[in-house]
């Protein structure tokens, strides 16, 4: 018997297999590029910038005209609307028009017979520049003052600095990261009668991909219709990124009159698309002989790139995750959004919180080297808790369980025993050095743009009792439809094979939020859960009332459907519903209760709960060459009631493994010129299966359940685990520090062999 | 009569005639043969999401390997067996193990994925007895973690495989003559010719006629030519099947060009086992599949993944022009960076690696950021004799510390006849800034190279005295 706030329902809390498993394992699952091609279908390029900050003097496109098999050329000029494709300030075009701000950036749009062709002739390109001096770094932005947005503060109490005993400051550069999603971006965008536009479309977000493709053809967003059936990972590449290709392939279409696919091959796709933002942050912190911090003045900055896109919400959320598990009573968080001539960086996993928390972290293993105390007790004792519960933007901390997630990992990971143990080999070994660290993660719940926290649904019921299922939230690989097909089959007491999951699509639910914030099931579980529950009362008033019972009382179970003395199968109740003229059609809706933020002053409550967590990972570095293994992790994870345990643990596990690139050999390398190096898999190197600790122990903290009235008190997943990954650039700190003796922590971000061969030295210099 | 292209794909000869020679299998199976369950991750041989099985005839069965779809050119399936996800009917127990397992998360990667794991459970080329995190080395996933994915590769759940009838379709298909394909490419406006000799002799003349041909072995650097440079090769003389001897004698190993990775890695192992260790860390087992220790040499690579090994083992490299033959050491074929030692109408037969001594102490390390499936920032081979505690010989080479695989004659000279020690060995650490000048790039810094290259030497000290190196690099 359903009931959202249960923790007993069989359907839900259950290890069901992700619903398109059998077709992924087979190559059936369909993805955009395998719907298969219309005759006369066009296939796109984009001629592109070759600098990274310059005026267009003059284009001469008559080679790309004329090159075989070309069928059409455009420019910004042939846009018939906004030439945009911004999220929110409307400062990302389709195509440069008069000057290039990034290097690789679209300025002409090729139309050709065959792939090939297209990207052969959007070579042909003859751009004649006034090239400028670009601005590509962190540092070259703050000399410039180039910034998207004015600088945010976030402060509280008194930050006094010389008011305690101890006093350590330093800095650590956090690099970026690329989606690496193994999808690349694509749209196919189909015209349809009387100027209408069907866009099938990678995104995470189809209704902004709808609305821009709609003011950018100049027609109405009714006119436009995107579908995702499921998108080849997205992790925020494909939340704002998407709208670009998304836009070309609907230019081409309209002017046209014909089918037209923009599949970016990988180097284009990572040369155009913005990655996670690096950053730089610097400390100032004092504390008292305990470790625990008085004061803290931090400064992040991060590198926004060409435009605004997400950058200041994802500044913000890097703000918001500046305090992690720590009551910060005095404390001023900067937060410098620079604007430079690289591609424009943009959501991804974590949406800032990474950078943020990976600060504090770092905070917290500068005070333990300085007083030469255990980081794990220093960080202990500087855990929210009764009368230090409010963080820095003034949001009470009520549902803070990182100190018995901790306390439970440190115990079932032997981390005591351990602890000595890579003190005697430290000790002993000549050259390879080992360390260990445990890190919590405590990530708020919600956009922190209040009004994303919408969602909806559309549930059909047919005559024969199966159930069409469709919402708002798109499917990644993250297991979103099936956990909401869970909810609904829990409702209507149904076997999931009678709920048939459809494509999402913006003319079945509009104007819904991108499927991010690790949000989906949130939003859009509670929204099914509505849609299915409002039919289920229609059938339920029905049965009640031809057996004389309460509504209430009529019990949807095991495929059938009890009101007083009669027992029918569902499909039987839907086939007499729908002779006695009952819809059995609803939409549902959500929006997430109780949050409120005032940007202004930077306090409210954004978050509607927090997600916990902790890792204690231990590795091994060889001082000679800056490589490094990690030896062991242990994650423990709160998801409160899994909706899917199965699920749930995937995207812990998979988080982790992606934060363990973000923070080791992922590595985003740019030129002089601005030029990205490391733009395909060769150059840029994720996790592969070999770089999974061999010992990797994965858990869901049992003893979760979500205080707020969440959608059968589960807790979002999507994020959080991935900073998990930060026990791992901890533990690598201390095999650094365990190497030099050193009391000055000095690791960067990614930790490549090279950067740890230079922290070794600058640590003992 | 003009020739056709053959191979076996599901029960069917596949017959294909006026195709781009360099037409990628992807982009076949993808784009004309409706068979889109192989996806393109990355169109350059680092993802495997392109992942197949390719069947060749071996006497009475056949060897099967995985091999990425993307950056193999149709031609070189002439005469072979294709095996694709489709072909599993979703019938094979790798498949429903990874659904029980939850082993797929987006699943743009797991078909590729199931064909690495079906390879394994078939006893594919390069997957029996190694690690089952090395049978996946080569597939990318981005969601997974890869936990769940490992679990069946250790399971390894095998399904009955009759391929008798592969065989006689095989023999069938099997052709004597050299394959010519003939193709008028629109696109650049040129006849471009495929040309698969079908022995070493054949070659030989064929090259002495077309001097300007490229040839290809694996196509594991020339497929990204035409996948990412978008390159029009006109003629194009593939050598696959040629020059596949592997030769021990006590005197040494000899290997023809035509050998893979796959197939050296054994006996190179034999030969010193940092050899093998450094083989199975080219690229990962597609690449090994596909990839030749002739075409690693012949392509002259500043990072060469073998040449600085063969190098400091002081291996000597055969090229033959027409009827004749020449031997030089593999050192002196790399002249400048992009440049060999290499004559119109001439090309690599094989390469000849002198046997050890017992008392050679050699130690072979690769330094890279990823340790598995990725390229050297600096590959270093040490070749060392020590004799009453005195370095009687050194021979060091190195390789993306140069614009060509390079050895280190100043450094050689500040060791030889002095006392194996760690000051000694600091001493020599300095002297590599004699022998080198490193570039600065996405791999590596100049500096970095330059001082970690240093430190392998300072290494060897505990390493010649048995310190083990543990788990960072296991």
């Amino acid at each position: 018997m359903a009931d959202a706030h249960s923790t007993q329902s069989p359907k839900v809390h259950a290890s069901i297999k992700h619903d398109s498993a059998p077709l992924h394992v087979t190559g059936t699952a369909l993805y955009t590029d395998d719907v298969a091609e219309p005759a006369g279908m066009l296939h796109l390029a984009f001629g592109r910038s070759a600098h990274a900050h310059a005026r267009i003097l003059s284009m001469d496109l008559d080679a790309v005209r004329a090159a075989p098999d070309v069928v059409a050329v455009f420019t910004a000029a042939d846009i018939p609307g906004d030439n945009n494709v911004a999220p929110v300030a409307k400062d990302d075009k389709l195509m440069a028009d008069g000057e290039v701000v990034f290097m690789g950036q679209p300025i002409f749009l090729v139309a050709a017979k065959s792939t090939k062709a297209a990207r052969m002739a959007a070579k042909l390109g003859r751009i004649d520049y006034d090239v400028l001096t670009p601005i590509l770094t962190i540092a070259e932005a703050r000399a410039a003052n180039s910034l998207i947005e004015a600088t945010q503060v976030m402060t509280r109490g008194a930050v006094d600095l010389d008011a305690a005993p101890h006093r350590v400051s330093g800095s650590l550069e956090i690099g970026g990261q690329d989606h690496f999603y193994l999808e690349g971006q694509i749209t196919i965008a189909t015209p349809m009668e009387q100027g209408g536009m069907h866009l099938l479309c990678s995104t995470q977000h189809p209704s902004e991909v709808q609305h821009l493709v709609a003011h950018l053809l100049h027609v109405n967003s009714a006119d436009v219709t995107v579908e995702v059936r499921r998108m080849g990972g997205g992790f925020g590449g494909k939340e704002t990124q998407a709208s670009l290709f998304a836009a070309a392939a609907a230019l081409v279409a309209a002017k046209t009159g014909k089918p037209a696919k923009y599949r970016a091959d990988r180097d284009e796709d990572m040369e155009i698309t913005g990655k996670r933002h690096d950053f730089t942050a610097d400390y100032d912190v004092a504390f008292d002989e305990s470790g625990r911090i008085t004061s803290l003045r931090l400064e992040l900055a991060s590198r926004c790139g060409c435009s605004t896109d997400l950058s200041p919400a994802i500044n913000d959320r890097a703000l918001f995750h500046s305090d992690n598990c720590y009551f910060l009573e005095n404390v001023e968080l900067i937060s410098h959004r620079f604007k430079t001539h690289t591609v424009s960086n943009t959501a991804f996993r974590g949406f800032g919180g990474p950078q943020g928390m990976l600060a504090i972290e770092r905070v917290m293993d500068a005070i333990a080297v300085h007083l030469g105390r255990d980081p794990l007790e220093v960080r202990q004792d500087n855990f929210y808790g009764p009368g230090r519960d409010v963080t820095p933007y003034r949001m009470p901390v009520t549902d803070f369980v990182a100190d018995r997630i901790v306390a439970d990992l440190v115990a079932a990971s032997d981390y005591a025993a351990r602890q000595a143990d890579i003190a005697r080999f430290n000790a002993t070994h000549p050259y390879l050095k080992r360390g260990i660290a445990v890190t919590p993660v405590k990530f708020g719940i919600s956009f922190t743009t209040s009004h994303l926290n919408q969602a909806g649904a559309l549930v059909h019921c047919y005559v024969d009792g199966s159930v069409s299922l469709n919402h708002g939230g798109t499917e990644m690989g993250q297991g979103l439809n099936i956990k909401v097909a869970q909810i609904v089959a829990d409702v209507f007491g149904l076997n999931l094979d009678k709920i048939r999951i459809t494509a999402t699509r913006t003319d079945k639910v509009p104007n819904t939020s991108a499927t991010a914030a690790s949000s989906g099931t949130d939003l859009n579980g509670w929204a099914a859960y509505n849609a299915a529950m409002t039919i289920r009362e229609r059938l339920a008033a029905f049965m009640a009332g031809r057996n004389g019972v309460e509504s209430e009382s009529v019990v949807f179970e095991g495929g059938v459907v009890r009101a007083g003395e009669e027992v029918l199968g569902f499909a039987e109740v839907c086939r007499l519903a729908h002779f006695n003229r009952i819809s059995m059609s609803s939409t549902g809706y959500y929006a997430t209760p109780k949050i409120h933020y005032d940007r202004k002053t930077h306090t409210g409550r954004p978050f509607l709960y927090f997600a916990y967590g902790a890792s204690v990972s231990e590795v091994e570095i060889d001082t000679f060459t800056g490589e490094y293994k990690v030896l062991r992790a242990d994650l423990l994870h709160d998801v409160g009631r899994s909706i899917n345990p199965a699920i749930d643990l995937g995207q812990v596990e998979g988080a982790f493994v992606q934060g363990m690139g973000w923070l080791t050999f992922e590595e985003l390398v740019y030129n002089d010129k601005g030029r990205l190096l490391t733009h395909a898999p060769s150059t840029y190197k994720i996790p592969c299966a070999s770089d999974r600790p061999k010992a990797l122990n994965v858990d869901l903290w049992r003893a979760g359940e979500n205080r707020e009235p969440t959608i059968h008190r589960s807790k979002a997943v999507g994020e959080p685990p991935f900073m998990l990954a930060n026990s791992v650039f901890s533990a690598l700190s201390f095999a650094v520090a365990a190497a030099t003796g050193s009391r000055k922590l000095t690791l960067d971000a990614p930790a490549t062999p090279e950067r740890i061969l230079r922290a070794l030295r600058e640590g003992t210099a | 009569m003009p020739h056709k292209l053959r191979f076996y794909l599901d029960g069917e000869i596949v017959s294909l005639s006026d195709i781009d020679p360099t037409m990628t299998l992807l982009d076949w199976l993808r784009y004309r043969a409706q068979r889109t369950g192989t996806k393109e991750g990355c169109a350059e041989g680092d993802c495997g999401a392109c992942t197949v099985l390719v069947g060749e005839l071996s006497g009475e069965r056949i060897d099967w390997r995985a091999l990425n779809a993307c950056i193999l050119f149709l031609p070189m399936l002439d005469g072979k067996a294709l095996m694709t996800v489709e072909s599993l009917k979703g019938q094979h127990p790798v498949q429903s193990a990874m659904v029980d397992l939850h082993g797929s998360q987006c699943g743009f990667c797991t078909p590729g994925i199931v064909m690495s794991l079906v390879g394994r459970t078939m006893g594919a080329c390069g997957t029996v007895n190694v690690d089952p995190a090395d049978v996946l080395a080569g597939n990318l996933c981005r969601c997974t973690g890869y936990g769940p994915i490992l679990e069946v590769s250790e399971q390894n759940p095998a399904a009955a495989f009759d391929d008798v009838h592969i065989v006689d379709a095989l023999k069938k298909i099997r052709r004597d003559d050299m394959l010519i394909l003939t193709h008028e490419d629109t696109l650049s406006g040129l006849t471009r010719r495929w040309f698969t000799p079908r022995s070493v002799d054949d070659l030989a003349a064929l090259r002495l006629e077309m001097p300007e041909a490229r040839i290809v072995a694996g196509a594991t650097d020339v497929g990204l030519w035409v996948t990412k440079q978008h390159r029009v090769l006109d003629n194009i003389i593939y050598i696959g099947g040629l020059m596949t001897g592997i030769e021990e004698t006590p005197q040494g190993l000899t290997i023809g060009a035509g050998v893979r990775y796959a197939e050296a890695q054994a006996a190179l192992a034999r030969l010193h086992p940092d050899l093998g260790e450094l083989v199975r860390r080219i690229g990962a087992v597609q690449v090994r599949n596909a990839g030749t220790i002739g075409g690693n040499i012949a392509n002259g690579s500043p990072i060469g993944d073998t040449p600085p090994a063969l190098i400091a083992l002081g291996a000597e490299l055969t090229l033959r022009h027409g009827e004749t033959r020449r031997t030089i050491p593999l050192e002196d074929y790399f002249l400048t960076y992009g440049q060999q030692d290499l004559q119109p109408g001439e090309f690599v037969e094989s390469v000849f690696v002198p046997a050890l001594d017992a008392t050679d102490f050699v130690r072979v390390v690769k330094l890279s950021k990823r340790f598995d499936s990725d390229i050297s920032a600096v590959c270093a081979a040490f070749h060392l004799r020590i004799a009453g505690g005195i370095v009687t010989f050194a021979r060091l080479a190195f390789g993306g510390m140069a614009g060509t695989p390079k050895r280190a004659h100043a450094t050689e000279n500040v060791l030889t006849g002095k006392p194996f020690t760690p000051e000694v060995l600091s001493v020599a650490a300095e002297a590599l800034r004699q022998d080198f000048t490193p570039l600065t790039d996405v791999r590596g810094s100049s500096d970095y190279r330059l001082e970690v290259s240093g430190n392998l030497l300072k290494r060897l000290w505990f390493e010649y005295h048995g310190e083990s190196r543990e788990a960072v690099h296991g």
